[in-house]
């Protein structure tokens, strides 16, 4: 039993080596000169560095009282300060941190229980598929920001990853909806046929077999859940419910409308954290549509 | 067409049970004592008056009955329309302090969905194929779509409510006003709708936009199209056929990003301090009033069911393969 897998794993890995590499440099020759990939992945790898690097070169915490109040953006204060003297850029920099974590750990979660749900549904079909359909399209309809609401409403501590596992349990259907259709279409293929008749294990042709074949989706549903993630978290944070004492764009806006930043005046409490929210998920959403042009060569000659 | 609406009826009543287990199982497993954690907020002192109140939070959520007891209860509570007490607005049933809520913001969502769907989808099947406008709209529609709701009612009011002051930017009418029907209430209403209205219709606008623009690529490129093509039909009929069969996945559309849209407006609300359910339910979790949220909860659902169902059956009734498929038994 053991051999076989073995065996054909070899077969796979060496047969089509050449095809494959003929076609990662196809694709890559594409992806240069796709200027919506080139932008969109700019863009987000920017925030990603300023997140990553950003926090090391604040040495004041980003919630402590450091400075004047109210001070508009200068030279000392990048994006000016609170009305309780919070530097607004310390906040920005460890939000922007923030917003790509719960992305990355809410959108996985997502990611994780939309494409097994999918791939069980789409690959075994009959009852499973039945009643995971449902479950799904149950799902979908409840509005999931909604119930994130009430449930998390009654947590008293909240950490960043007990919302991530929230937003990750509330917005998987759409994805688990576009693998099971993919899946459907590939399972009645040859090649799967033959990998069933060589007594493999589901799990096991599901992702050797069935899963390699739409990578590309597979990387793109994941930066739409990672976009819808941080869209859900922003809402989340700006209705109160953010990490208990944490800091993320969500709760900037939140403190911003709370203690009245729009009556004062003060634009650039509230502008910078939506404009980042705004550039990196629009950006993702590009960097996608650059990638679905690279990938699928349908749509190439636009 | 029956078979159809009676199985999509079917997944929403589920739906729906789903969704009442929901609300009734969060308060009841949930690590932490929702009964304390209200009571805490009221900040009672007396430990009679807080021994008289654990006793009368925890007979309402029925908390010392058998589960099974309680869910059931729960159920005929439901159907009796009583959703408890608010306790924010203390006297008043959490039915009553909802229904208020409702008219504006179904004045909101209601308008805004509608709007923005219709002009999106023009807009999109404007923008398909025709390579500049495409390479400028085509980002801001995607931009559009990744924004924050909150983020961009927050611009609008400072914007052109407070630097402008155009419009006013809180409350869903005049302070000094009261309801009534004369001009002058309702020109106030209608200002104060304005800019929650403009903001919400504005972010949906680039998701329906991209969708149709998407959807007309795909048609264009369908056998009819090119039929059509080769025939030297004119470019504008070509169009017109695709436009319509694109329409169909847009209204699916619809009924899957409805939940989005209602939580745009629910957040849009709360910048603007409109007094529809988002407002209200900033309201009730800032004085952790459970029934309160538990109902405006149930209301949402309630209401994203039933547009769903609408959706479902507008669907049928403009797609005629849905028709004779369904009658035809093979779903």
């Amino acid at each position: 039993m053991s051999n076989i897998p073995g065996a054909t794993g070899v077969e796979t890995g060496a047969a089509p080596e050449p095809i494959g590499g003929r076609k990662g440099s196809d694709t890559l020759h594409f992806a240069r000169r796709n200027p919506k990939l080139i932008i969109g992945l700019g863009i987000v790898v920017a925030f990603l560095l300023l997140g990553i690097i950003g926090p090391f070169f604040i040495d004041h915490g980003p919630n402590q009282y450091i400075g004047p109040q109210s001070q508009k953006p200068s030279g000392e204060h990048w994006l000016g300060t609170t009305t309780f003297g919070q530097d607004i850029w310390a906040q920005f920099v460890y939000g922007v941190r923030a917003t790509f974590l719960i992305g990355f750990f809410g959108g996985g979660v997502a990611f994780l229980l939309g494409t097994a749900i999918g791939f069980f549904a789409g690959y075994k079909g009959g009852l499973v598929d039945e009643v995971l359909n449902m479950l799904t399209n149950v799902v979908l309809v409840l509005p999931a920001l909604v119930v994130l609401i009430i449930a998390v409403a009654y947590l008293d501590a909240r950490g960043l990853f007990i919302q991530a596992v929230f937003i990750g349990l509330t917005t998987w259907p759409w994805a688990a909806r576009a693998v099971r259709s993919q899946t459907l279409s590939l399972a009645t293929r040859e090649y799967v046929d033959l990998a069933r008749l060589s007594g493999r294990r589901t799990w096991r042709i599901i992702t050797t077999e069935v899963a390699p074949n739409m990578s590309s989706y597979l990387v793109m549903s994941f930066i739409l859940l990672f976009g819808g993630a941080v869209l859900t978290a922003a809402g989340l944070d700006f209705i109160g419910l953010g990490p208990s004492d944490g800091v993320s764009l969500g709760l900037m806006l939140q403190n911003s409308v709370e203690w009245s930043a729009l009556q004062l005046g003060m634009w650039w409490w509230f502008v910078p954290p939506g404009l980042a929210i705004t550039t990196i998920v629009g950006a993702m959403y590009i960097l996608n549509v650059g990638l679905d042009e690279v990938f699928n060569p349908k749509l190439r000659e636009l | 067409m029956w078979r159809y609406i009676g199985r999509k009826g079917f997944v929403y009543v589920l739906t729906f049970v789903v969704a009442v287990t929901v609300n009734w199982m969060i308060p009841r497993f949930m690590p932490g004592d929702p009964v304390r954690s209200m009571l805490s907020r009221a900040s009672v002192s007396n430990p009679e008056a807080l021994e008289r109140m654990t006793n009368y939070y925890s007979e309402i959520f029925g908390l010392d009955t058998p589960l099974h007891q309680q869910y059931l209860s729960f159920w005929a509570g439901l159907f009796r329309g009583d959703l408890g007490i608010s306790v924010l607005l203390y006297p008043e049933p959490v039915t009553d302090v909802i229904m208020r809520a409702i008219p504006y913001t179904l004045a909101l969502l209601v308008p805004a969905i509608i709007l923005s769907w219709i002009v999106g989808n023009r807009f999109g099947a404007f923008a398909a194929r025709s390579k500049m406008l495409d390479n400028s709209l085509l980002p801001v529609g995607y931009i559009l779509t990744a924004t924050p709701y909150m983020w961009l009612a927050l611009l609008m009011a400072w914007s052109l409510g407070i630097v402008a002051g155009i419009f006013p930017v809180a409350g869903g009418h005049g302070y000094s006003l009261r309801p009534d029907f004369t001009w002058e209430f309702i020109s106030s209403l209608i200002t104060h709708w304005v800019l929650p209205f403009f903001s919400m219709f504005v972010v949906a606008l680039g998701g329906w936009a991209i969708g149709m623009r998407n959807m007309i690529i795909y048609e264009l490129e369908a056998d009819y199209s090119n039929y059509l093509q080769a025939l030297g039909a004119p470019r504008r009929l070509i169009r017109r056929y695709a436009f319509r069969n694109a329409m169909l996945p847009q209204i699916t559309g619809l009924a899957v990003q409805l939940g989005t849209i209602i939580t745009g407006a629910l957040l849009t609300e709360i910048v603007f301090n409109y007094p529809g359910l988002g407002t209200l339910m900033l309201d009730a979790l800032d004085n952790r009033d459970f029934f309160l949220l538990q109902g405006i909860f149930l209301f949402v659902i309630l209401g994203v069911l039933i547009a769903n169902f609408i959706v479902d059956i507008i669907y049928v009734l403009i797609d005629p393969r849905t028709r004779v498929q369904m009658t035809g038994g093979s779903s």
